[in-house]
Parts: structure tokens; C-alpha cells; sequence
């Protein structure tokens, strides 16, 4: 029997569980992952840890799938991992969902596998169990990913914003922007869009490398979603404590604040897929810095501020001239402006 | 080269310097003045550098009615829904109008993802979205002097292809117009104007010689970096404490005294001058744009049989006010309150460079 | 009310579009609405149109004038 592919593009048959799915999972998804990740097709898979460990789950909708510097399926597995690896886990374990509309490519779907392939060989992560599901065209956005993750904690105390105290250190791994202002160019369709590139990558070493620092460490977040300054208002929330950031010494791509300017946006609140915030306590801001600096990813990293008790629950940012202001949640939808 | 411009506007130290300038003028004179800001942009970028929390306590910055999307009628973006609702077309409008809600609280960004709306950065984009098919285009057509040539010039270039599925709806807005209005108004309220920076880079300095008339105001054209935006009011002050009322051009860098007569002309080649309603402001004659009978055919709001537009404002709501400068975001009781940026109920919060959009977001430290 | 950016014109295409440039971040605008755009010239930008040449020297005179005010204060300027 050959194995041709007589299916250029995703049918609803391919997802009714019949000859068509098997034909989907046996010959297009699982070779992608036979051998290292599942050894074999079953309804579920077994794994052991020691000690602690952390579970977390995301769901990728990103419109475009498809944009410079990744697609949907790198996303999808460096999320995650980066979700356990900001709470000072190593991550093990995914499963990885699809829910793809009928009418998607065939050949493009094994783009965003390759992907995920690669992004979890990056990560060191197994993939140990799936899914799929196809909607009728039209009731989906082309491709959508679910990943669950586990991994084993490398510490042996929880990460959390309730650790931090006046005076301590919050660095910045990355330049800041790349990945949201990425794919606003690319779904807008905009020429800007062949200059840039999502900085979408694996955070676990830059997180190991903060972890030895012990109690020194008193937070991580991956700075995604919102951006910088979603992150940081998130940590201020309600706490006893402050944030004070100075403008100036946060890490910004010069095309990337021109991108920005162009379009009216602030990179403060832009998404980032490989940029990590981390507060340290006030004397090991140094070392922060120099285990940051050590690795490729955090090159670039600056210390941009000091958690401070004088504004509690506020993030407060000295401006490029010197000013004083909130730095507010981002709010309202991310869109091109002219005004 | 242009980094390198980019930081010197940015510069502290000369900041520095410019701030003990306007201290030392702002003490000469004594008394509370208030300059308004009639652009948008200087309002967010005023708030964005932070440069409120270092003016002396006699200068009140108030942002005037220059964020297009503020003083777009609700009644224009009724007509804009009905439009989706009734005809087969698709609409095409900068991100800016997305959010604004019609007299129903309701939005064009509910149609987000329907394909229906679509964000365009540039009017250039317009063409290529018209000859790809064969269903009507309706543009969203706002926006004050900077904006309309390269509509204009868009729409100029339709004509010459023949393209007939392309449509525009206008309610474009012109600055002096509302200048002559706000310095004719009798409770005015406001010392000086910041003039535009990119609508004058267009108009040049003529237009604004209204303001140098007896009754007149001082009127600064100004940059938007923060070195740009102290040296404006810098200068605002010299003229205040001389007692002049001069137009003055900040911006050389790019504001020439004639202007871009090129993309004036291009302006005026499709359009012609209109008594236009403003959100807050009622009619204020000739203060719009229209096509021309030349291009009638373009025109929305005849080829939809579009009913005129009405004014609405919400309840409670003083955005008319504010953008007159005569009330301060924070003296409205929903500001903050029952009006975010999350949940805006007048314009002002709507728009991101709307008066009260621009406090809310980059407020000051507390006392 | 009008955001706009400066960037440097790299290459003239012949239907009134140029490519553009500022750190690397390159784009396509129209340059219809100014007069003899010519590459190496600096354009302000709105709305993926140029909307005047910038001028450099303005600019540099103008920051001359503040430095100058900032090492002698009292300087009378503007």
C-alpha cells in the first residue's frame, strides 16, 4: 500500500475519528514525535518526578499563526515551559492539544509540527500525549494549540511577589517589544513586519542560572501579555510595597522604538515571548545581573528599578527627562494608530 | 542621525535648564495661567514624559478638542453601524475609530474578526483593498489637516483609475475653525495656545494669525519630544510675560511658515470647506471638509442614503466642557468613577489621547 | 492628533513610493505630497505618507540655542 497523501487541507472527516483522523495522527502529527516523545499511540502515558513539581496549562490563539521569528507551534511549547520555569521549575512534560478549523493547511500544519519538534528539543521537554480536534470553516481561527506542562521543581520554596521587600533588585532579561509588535505587523499586513522578529525562546536557563541564588530570589514572571507593565502592576497589586523603574534603563531594540513610535504604541506594554522579569534582593542585584549577562539570552539585561515602600501597590517611573508618573496597566485593544 | 536627534530631545540636562527657564518666567508673572494643548499627541506626549510633575504650580496644561476621534459626533458612528447592518460592504477606518461608541454604547470593534471592518495604517492601503474585489469600500474619513491630504491624495488617485467601489465617509475637521471658536467663546478659560506640530507642518504659520489680532493669544508651534514641548512652553511664557500674542514656530525642524502647499492643493483639489459638528462643540462653520461636486460619487452618506448626523452626549458626561478647556478631566463626577479607559463613557476617556484617557492612564504621583 | 515619525528616504520607486528607513526598520511610503524627495533626505511620516522633509539644520540650531541656555542660564533665547 502506498502512503500517499491525498489531502492537501484539513476536512472535518479528519476529525470524526474514523479512517480519515487515524490517517491524520498516524501519518502526519505522530512521526513528528515517534520515538523521543511517545513511544507509542495510547490513551494516555505514564511519567514519574521526584519531589516537587508544578502543572500548568495555556492555550494559543495567536492571529496570525504564522509571523517572523516563530509560528503558533514554537509559541505554544515555550509558553509554557516558560510558565513553569519563571516558578523555578525545570520543565519535563507536555501534552499538546490542536483544535484546527477544516479548510487549514496540511503542509502548514506540518510547519507549526516541525515547530513544535524543535522548540521542545530546545526546551528539553517530552511531548507525552495529544489531541485533535477539527471545527467546521469559520468557527476557528485557522489553528489553535493547547499545552499542558509539568516540571520538577529545582528549588524548595514558592517564588512569589509576597517575598519581596523595600530596597530589592528587578532586572529585565531581554530587550523588550519584539514579539508583539512582531505579530501586529504581520497581522496587519504591514511592511515593518520583514524588519522584525519575536523574540518567542526558552526562558529555563536564564531562570536556572537566577535560582541559584536561593532565597536571594524572591520572584520571577515571563513578561508576556500586557508586557512590562502589565507584569509589574501585577506585582505591586495590593501589596505593601512599590515599584520604582527608571524609563532609560529599560532594554529597547532601536527599531523596535521606532516600530513603536510609528504606530503609536508604548513597548512598556507590548508582549514579549522571551523577556524575564525578576526581582532579587537589593544585594544580589549584581550577581542577578552578572548570571543574567552569562547566558545568550540575557545579554542584554538591565536592572531597571527597586521595589520601594513609599508608593504601596503603585509602579512609579521616572521618565527619559527626569519626570515622575504612574506607569498604568496597559489598557484597550493593541491596534495601529494615527492619533 | 536621527537617534542621536532623538536623544538630545530627550536630553536631562537641557531639560533641566528649560524647566528653571519657565520657573523663573512662570514667578515673573505670578498669576494661574492655563496653556492649552490643541493637539492630542502633545496631550499623551506631555503625560508620557511626565513633564506635568515639574511645571511650577501656577501653569495648568488643558488639552484642547485636537483628538479627532473626541470630537467625532456619536451620531456619526450610528450611521457607521447601520451601515454593517444594512448594506453589504465592507469598512475600512484607522485603529484610532474602533473603540468609540455610537449613542447605544455600542462599537465597530464588535465587529472585529468578522472580516466586515477592516484597520488599515495607511489611506495607500485603500487602493489594493478596492480592486480586490468587486464589494463597496466605505472609509472611515477623520482627522484634522495632517490626515486629510493623504486621503485626499488616495481617493484623487481612485478617481483617475476609475475605481467605483470605493467610498468615503467624511467628517474631517479643520484647526483654525475651532481655534477662532475657542478664543471667541465668552467664558474662554485658557491664556495661551500649543499649536499643533504635524497639523501646522501642512497649514504653516499664516492660518493662525487670528490669534494675533487684539483679544488674541499667544500660539506656539511645537515639536512632541519632551525638549520640544518645554521649549514650546517656554516660549509661551516670554510671550505672556511680555504681554504679546505672537505666532510662534518651536518646530522649525519641520513647520515651514508657508507650509506643504503641495499636499494643500491636493486637499482642496478634492474637497472644499463645510459647516461641520463637532462632539462638544456644536457646529462651528467652515470647519469641515466635503468632496467636491466633482467627486460626489465617493461620498458615503449619498450613495447610502445616510441620514444626517445628530449629536449625543452622554449623561453625566463633560467632555464638551473639558475639551473647551473649561473643566479639568478630574472635576467630572464619573471621572475614574463610572469612566475608565475600560469602561469609557464619553470620548475624551475613549480615545488613548483623549483629555481624560491621557490623566487617567498617566496620572500624577500622589501627594 | 497626528502622530508622525521621522525617517530616511533609502530609494526612490517610480510611482511616487520610496523605502524608508530608521534603525534598521525599514518600510514602504508614499512620498507624493512633498516636492523632490530624493534619497538620503529625512521625511517626517504620517499615516504611511511623508508629509515634509525634515530639516536637519533647523534642528541642530535649535538645540545649539538650549545647550547654550543650559551652560549660561539667563540667556535670552527664542
Amino acid at each position: 500500500m502506498k502512503h500517499e497523501e491525498k489531502h492537501t487541507h484539513i476536512s472535518l472527516e479528519h476529525g470524526s475519528g474514523g479512517a480519515l483522523s487515524k490517517e491524520l495522527i498516524e501519518k502526519v502529527i505522530y512521526p513528528f514525535f515517534q520515538g523521543r516523545d511517545f513511544p507509542e499511540l495510547s490513551d494516555s502515558s505514564c511519567f514519574s518526578l521526584q519531589g516537587r513539581a508544578f502543572i500548568t496549562t495555556d492555550t494559543y490563539v495567536v492571529d496570525p499563526p504564522f509571523f517572523p521569528g516563530g509560528n503558533i507551534g514554537s509559541l505554544a511549547v515555550f509558553g509554557t515551559c516558560n510558565d513553569l520555569a519563571v516558578c523555578g521549575a525545570e520543565p519535563r512534560y507536555l501534552t499538546l492539544a490542536f483544535v484546527i478549523e477544516e479548510g487549514f493547511s496540511i503542509g502548514e500544519l506540518k510547519k507549526v509540527l516541525h515547530s513544535i519538534k524543535k522548540a521542545a528539543e530546545d526546551a528539553h521537554v517530552k511531548i507525552l500525549s495529544g489531541d485533535t480536534k477539527v471545527v467546521p470553516s469559520g468557527k476557528g481561527g485557522g489553528i489553535y494549540i493547547n499545552t499542558a506542562g509539568v516540571g520538577e521543581s529545582i528549588i524548595s520554596f514558592n517564588l512569589s511577589p509576597s517575598r519581596i521587600r523595600e530596597g530589592d533588585t528587578i532586572l529585565v532579561s531581554a530587550p523588550l517589544g519584539a514579539h508583539g509588535i512582531t505579530v501586529l505587523a504581520a497581522r496587519e499586513s504591514l511592511k515593518i513586519a520583514s524588519s522584525l522578529s519575536s523574540d518567542c525562546a526558552s526562558l529555563y536557563p536564564l531562570c536556572r542560572s537566577l535560582c541559584s541564588l536561593g532565597e536571594e530570589l524572591r520572584f520571577m514572571r515571563d513578561a508576556t501579555r500586557g508586557g512590562a507593565a502589565a507584569i509589574l502592576n501585577e506585582i505591586a497589586e495590593s501589596r505593601s510595597f512599590g515599584l520604582e523603574v527608571v524609563e532609560s534603563n529599560f532594554p529597547i531594540e532601536k527599531k523596535i522604538a521606532a516600530a513603536a513610535d510609528i504606530l503609536g504604541l508604548n513597548v512598556l506594554e507590548i508582549a514579549n515571548e522571551g523577556v524575564l522579569i525578576a526581582v532579587v534582593s537589593e544585594n544580589a542585584g549584581s550577581k542577578a545581573l552578572e548570571l543574567l549577562h552569562s547566558k545568550p539570552l540575557g545579554q542584554k539585561a538591565c536592572i531597571v528599578g527597586r521595589a520601594t515602600s513609599a508608593y504601596p501597590g503603585m509602579v512609579i517611573l521616572e521618565t527619559t527627562v527626569g519626570g515622575r508618573r504612574v506607569l498604568d496597566l496597559p489598557r484597550g485593544l493593541l491596534l495601529p494608530r494615527i492619533c | 542621525m536621527l537617534i542621536v536627534l532623538k536623544e538630545e530631545l530627550h536630553d536631562r540636562n537641557l531639560a533641566k535648564a528649560l524647566i528653571g527657564e519657565i520657573q523663573k518666567a512662570a514667578e515673573d508673572i505670578g498669576r494661574e495661567l492655563k496653556i492649552m494643548e490643541v493637539c492630542g499627541t502633545h496631550t499623551v506626549s506631555l503625560r508620557r514624559s511626565g513633564i506635568h510633575s515639574f511645571l511650577p504650580d501656577n501653569i495648568t496644561m488643558i488639552s484642547g478638542p485636537g483628538c479627532p476621534v473626541c470630537v467625532t459626533p456619536a451620531g456619526y458612528v450610528d450611521n457607521a453601524l447601520s451601515l454593517l447592518e444594512e448594506e453589504e460592504l465592507t469598512l475600512a477606518t484607522f485603529g484610532d475609530m474602533l473603540k468609540v461608541p455610537g449613542s447605544g454604547g455600542i462599537s465597530l470593534s464588535r465587529y472585529i474578526g468578522s472580516g466586515r471592518v477592516r484597520i488599515i495604517y495607511s489611506p495607500s492601503d485603500l487602493i489594493s483593498m478596492a480592486q480586490s474585489g468587486e464589494k463597496p469600500i466605505v472609509f472611515l474619513g477623520i482627522g484634522f489637516e495632517t490626515t486629510i491630504p493623504t486621503i485626499a491624495s488616495v481617493f484623487l488617485r481612485a478617481f483617475e483609475q476609475g475605481i467605483h467601489n470605493l467610498f468615503l465617509y467624511p467628517a474631517f475637521k479643520t484647526v483654525p475653525p475651532a481655534l477662532q471658536a475657542l478664543l471667541s467663546s465668552p467664558d474662554r478659560n485658557f491664556d495661551a495656545f500649543l499649536l499643533p506640530g504635524h497639523v501646522s507642518v501642512i497649514l504653516g504659520l499664516e492660518p493662525y494669525r487670528l490669534l494675533e489680532k487684539p483679544g488674541g493669544v499667544p500660539g506656539v508651534i511645537t515639536g512632541f519630544e519632551p525638549i520640544d514641548l518645554l521649549g514650546g512652553i517656554l516660549s509661551i511664557l516670554k510671550q505672556l510675560r511680555a504681554g504679546e500674542n505672537k505666532v510662534e514656530n518651536a518646530y522649525p525642524r519641520a513647520v515651514r511658515r508657508e507650509g506643504n502647499p503641495r499636499a494643500r492643493e491636493i486637499m482642496n483639489r478634492l474637497l472644499q470647506p463645510s459647516d461641520e459638528l463637532w462632539r462638544g462643540l456644536g457646529i462651528i462653520p467652515l470647519s469641515g471638509m466635503r468632496l467636491k461636486a466633482k467627486y460626489m460619487d465617493f461620498d458615503a452618506g449619498i450613495r447610502f442614503g445616510l441620514p444626517e448626523i445628530r449629536n449625543f452626549e452622554p449623561p453625566g458626561c463633560i467632555c464638551a466642557q473639558v475639551i473647551q478647556g473649561k473643566a479639568l478631566p478630574n472635576q467630572c463626577s464619573l471621572f475614574g468613577k463610572n469612566c475608565t479607559p475600560d469602561k469609557p463613557v464619553g470620548p475624551c476617556m475613549v480615545s488613548s489621547e483623549g483629555s481624560c484617557a491621557a490623566n487617567f492612564r498617566y496620572r500624577e504621583l500622589p501627594v | 492628533m497626528c502622530i508622525a515619525v521621522p525617517m530616511e528616504i533609502v530609494h526612490i520607486y517610480k510611482d511616487g513610493k520610496a523605502l524608508v528607513r530608521q534603525d534598521n526598520l525599514e518600510t514602504d511610503i508614499d512620498v507624493s505630497l512633498i516636492e523632490n524627495p530624493k534619497p538620503g533626505d529625512y521625511v517626517i511620516v504620517h499615516a504611511g505618507f511623508a508629509i515634509e522633509a525634515l530639516d536637519l539644520e533647523e534642528a541642530k540650531e535649535r538645540l545649539e540655542l538650549f545647550k547654550a541656555m543650559s551652560e549660561s542660564p539667563g540667556t535670552a533665547i527664542c
